[in-house]
Formats: C-alpha cells, sequence, structure tokens
C-alpha cells in the first residue's frame, strides 16, 4: 500500500517545467508540429490510436509529442482523454468487404479474386538504412495505374461456398463493452476481441509467436489480409436514418487454421480474427493467432494449459495501461509498509542473535 | 443526392475545402441553436470474422450540432473529429438544402467536393493498383 505524502510542491513544479525543456530539446533545431507527426510518423500515431481505442488521428500525433514519443504514455494520454468524451451511440459494424483496399495479400491463394495488392509495405525492401533520409530529399511521385473496378471479396467467402471453412454466425446481438462493465471470466468471444485489438502490440505479438512455436500450436496461414478505409455508419433516431459520420483506416487478417474434423462433423478448415485501428498489420496478424488459440473450447480442442489459450491470463495482461498503472506504482511512496517490514527484519534478526548468544 | 448523401460527405469533407466551399457561397443565414456543437465519442463496431457477431473495435470522435434557421428549417450537423465550425456549417448546409437555396448549394457546394473527394480517393486507387502482383509458383528442387 502506499500512502499520502505532504510536501514536495515545489520540487514537482520544477520537475515538470524542467520535463517540459527537456521536451523541447535543443532550441536551434525546429520544434516538431502536430501535423508533421500526423504525416510522417503516421504508425506511431496508429498504435497510438489502436491501443488508446480512439481513433483521431491529431490528437494521437498531440499525445506522441507530449509524451515524448513514449507510445505506452501517449496511450495512456488518449485513455484519459476518452474518458472524458460524452458517449454519443454505436455505429453499424463496419463492412470490411467494402473497404477501399490500399493493401490486399492471401498466403494461401495466389489468385485470389480482386488480386493481390501489395501497398505501401516494408516487405521486401532490405532493411538497410537508407542515409538519404537523412538529407532533406524529394520523393518521386508514386506510380500509378488503371484504379481495377468492382467488390474484392473476402477470400473466406470462397471457402465457405464448399463448406470448407467455418462459419462464423451471423447475428446482431449488442456486444458486451469492457469500457463500460469490468472484464468477466468467461468472455465471449466478442469480448475477448475488444479486449485484444486494444491491447499492446508487443504482448499480443508475443502470444501469437508462442503459438507458432508449438504452445497451442494451431496452424495459422494468413487466408488474407487488407488495409484501407471504411465508411463508418450510425443510425441517428433525431432522423430516423442511418448516416456516414466519418471513415476509419483498418487493418484486417483472417487466418485459415487446422481442424481435424470429428465423428459428427467433417473435417473443416478454421478461423482467427484480427481486426485494428489504422495500418497496424503486426498487431492485426497477431491478433488473429492469439483470437484462433483462445478458442479451444468451443472447437472441442485439448487444453495444453498453453499461456494463448488462457483467457484470463491473456485478457487479465494484455492491456498496457492497467499493466503500467500496477507496475509504475510501487515506486510511489510506500514509507509506512516498508517502515513496517523494516521493523519486522530488524526484530527477526534481533531474536536471531538472542538465540545465538544463547547458545553460546 | 439525398439527405443520406449529403450529410455523409460533410462529416468525411477536409475541414478547409469545405471552408474555402462555404466561403464562396458567400451565405450567412440567421439561426439559432437548438444544440450547440457538442464533441464526443462514438464506439465503432467491427464483426466477428467479417461476417459474424458484432464488437466493439474503439471508439471515434465525432462533433454534431442541430440548429434552426429563421424559417424553421431544422439543420443536423455530424462530423468526425473535433471541428465545431465544421460541425457548424455542415449543420447550415443540410438545412439550407431543404430549402429554395438547395439547387445553388449543390452545384456551388456539395458536387464539387464529392469530385474532390472522389478524385483523392482515385488517386490512392490508383496507386494500389500500381503495386498488384502476379505471383507465380515455382518447381522447388525437392521431390
Amino acid at each position: 500500500m502506499y500512502v499520502a505524502v505532504k510536501g514536495g510542491e515545489r520540487a514537482i513544479e520544477n520537475a515538470h517545467s524542467w520535463l517540459a525543456e527537456e521536451r523541447r530539446g535543443d532550441v536551434a533545431v525546429p520544434e516538431l508540429g502536430i501535423a508533421q507527426i500526423r504525416e510522417q510518423m503516421a504508425l506511431a500515431v496508429n498504435r497510438v490510436m489502436a491501443e488508446g481505442s480512439l481513433y483521431d488521428t491529431d490528437l494521437a500525433a498531440l499525445a506522441i509529442k507530449q509524451a515524448r514519443g513514449d507510445l505506452i504514455e501517449a496511450v495512456f494520454l488518449i485513455r484519459a482523454y476518452r474518458t472524458t468524451l460524452p458517449r454519443f451511440g454505436a455505429s453499424l459494424p463496419v463492412d470490411t468487404g467494402e473497404m477501399r483496399c490500399d493493401r490486399r495479400i492471401s498466403a494461401t491463394f495466389k489468385d485470389a479474386p480482386g488480386g493481390q495488392v501489395l501497398g505501401p509495405t516494408f516487405d521486401y525492401t532490405h532493411r538497410l538504412l537508407d542515409f538519404k533520409l537523412a538529407a532533406d530529399g524529394e520523393v518521386p511521385p508514386a506510380a500509378q495505374a488503371k484504379p481495377q473496378e468492382g467488390p474484392v471479396p473476402h477470400i473466406a467467402g470462397f471457402l465457405n461456398r464448399d463448406g470448407l471453412i467455418q462459419t462464423e454466425a451471423p447475428s446482431d446481438e449488442a456486444p458486451p463493452d469492457l469500457t463500460r462493465d469490468p472484464l468477466e471470466f468467461p468472455a465471449n468471444r466478442a469480448l475477448r476481441l475488444q479486449a485484444l485489438t486494444r491491447g499492446d502490440e508487443g504482448f499480443v505479438l508475443g502470444l501469437a509467436y508462442s503459438t507458432q512455436r508449438g504452445y497451442a500450436r494451431n496452424h495459422a496461414f494468413v487466408g488474407e489480409l487488407r488495409i484501407g478505409r471504411v465508411a463508418v455508419e450510425m443510425e441517428l433516431p433525431e432522423l430516423g436514418l442511418a448516416i456516414e459520420i466519418g471513415e476509419v483506416e483498418l487493418t484486417e487478417c483472417e487466418t485459415v487454421n487446422q481442424f481435424a474434423g470429428s465423428k459428427t462433423e467433417p473435417a473443416q478448415f478454421t478461423r482467427g480474427y484480427g481486426l485494428v485501428f489504422g495500418q497496424t498489420e503486426r498487431k492485426a496478424i497477431s491478433m488473429a493467432l492469439v483470437d484462433r488459440a483462445l478458442r479451444w473450447r468451443e472447437l472441442g480442442e485439448d487444453n495444453l494449459a498453453a499461456p494463448a489459450q488462457d483467457e484470463e491470463f491473456v485478457l487479465s495482461h494484455c492491456d498496457n495501461i492497467q499493466a503500467t498503472g500496477f507496475l509504475e506504482h510501487i515506486k510511489l511512496p510506500h514509507y509506512v509498509d516498508f517502515q513496517s517490514e523494516l521493523e519486522l527484519v530488524r526484530r527477526l534478526r534481533a531474536d536471531t542473535e538472542a538465540l545465538h548468544e544463547a547458545a553460546e | 443526392m439525398d439527405r443520406r448523401d449529403w450529410m455523409g460527405l460533410l462529416a468525411r469533407a477536409p475541414a478547409d475545402v469545405l471552408d474555402r466551399l462555404w466561403q464562396g457561397l458567400g451565405l450567412a443565414p440567421a439561426f439559432e441553436w437548438l444544440r450547440p456543437p457538442e464533441v464526443g465519442g462514438v464506439m465503432v463496431r467491427g464483426r466477428t470474422g467479417a461476417t459474424g457477431a458484432p464488437f466493439n473495435l474503439g471508439e471515434m470522435t465525432v462533433t454534431r450540432c442541430a440548429l434552426v434557421l429563421e424559417s424553421g428549417t431544422v439543420g443536423h450537423g455530424y462530423v468526425q473529429g473535433r471541428n465545431k465550425q465544421q460541425a457548424e456549417k455542415a449543420a447550415l448546409v443540410d438545412a439550407l438544402m431543404q430549402e429554395d437555396a438547395a439547387d445553388r448549394i449543390r452545384a456551388a457546394l456539395l458536387e464539387p467536393l464529392a469530385t474532390q473527394m472522389q478524385a483523392t480517393q482515385d488517386r490512392r486507387a490508383a496507386k494500389a493498383a500500381a503495386t498488384k502482383v502476379e505471383f507465380f509458383t515455382l518447381v522447388r528442387g525437392e521431390d
């Protein structure tokens, strides 16, 4: 238990003003603008929006500036801001089948209808530092080609038609919301997906990797990965119609996984699902793998006691703001606790010494 | 273009473009607030496996307002983000689109706005199309 302490106001004030000065850095170097962060640190902005669970590029950029680039601190600022917003309602579920894709690839179908579109990817770059970026440089315009027309259907849809993959039961049931009600176990899949999409990228990545290395392995293929923009629609009761209230960039990953079938069911592929704000591909793939691992019970698989199968372990520890809060509180004054421990240790030592003396 | 279309267009409009087109109209209709601009959050939902049960993905910022013109026509503004001036303009356009000025606003504001937003989308689609690949599987050395 930490205790209230008094005093230190002057020192705290001075620490804050020094923090502001350190944040600014060398004044001979031009100050970063919010628009610069938004435009040129876009993937950091995306991560802060995803884990902050609030889609607003300018706010995420501001949070990154204020946090001096500490992304978890920036997520913390966004989460705190989010709690001050009145909730206008919930959107209709976004239709990712209508996504305007910047990127869309499949590792399972070479000739996916709608094509394989690489988009602005780091894949196939050589991961060599580019020293041209250290100097100011003009970027040549990106190549353009005739935009493709027509929809880009989900790959899972084709497998579904042949009954080769498990179907997702359509439903319009209102999902639970962990920002309104505390997590309870067992959690349904909707609640698990909400926790994972705002979970820490590093934590979710580590768990996903553990499934690949054999801790509840489920042989995932990336059936489809798509990144692009979708419209967000909401019903407005005052107008009696649903309108678009904006658009968000999303990354969606659908995995195709093994399934051995059973006495009653023919062999069929199963699925894992990842959907994350922004261009956040590593996170979306990780989310899909962990989602699939957590489904062991409903798919009649064995509990192998792997970390990624344990929903209480995964959901209770994937939130980096909860984790940070509890972890960092131990640096706050614990003087009373510590004082009592100190007393105890001293007494134990005195008792032992007395015993030794008596023995001699 | 029906009300659903123009409200959707105004919600997604880049603030600077909407501002420029609105200034170009030279209109300053008198109005009273029914609900002054207010910033809030909307919970965005997705579907499990893209087609299954809904789940909560995260929130987005939205600014909304409602106003009434002197004629009694009510306009609603819903825009993405936190720009109260943009919400006000969206609500004014929504109200005026229900009046005699509709044709003028459609021609001088909504259509150019739609054209410009479509052009931005098309440029992205053209860049994506240029990265479309055909993968060929190769015969591997093993049997």
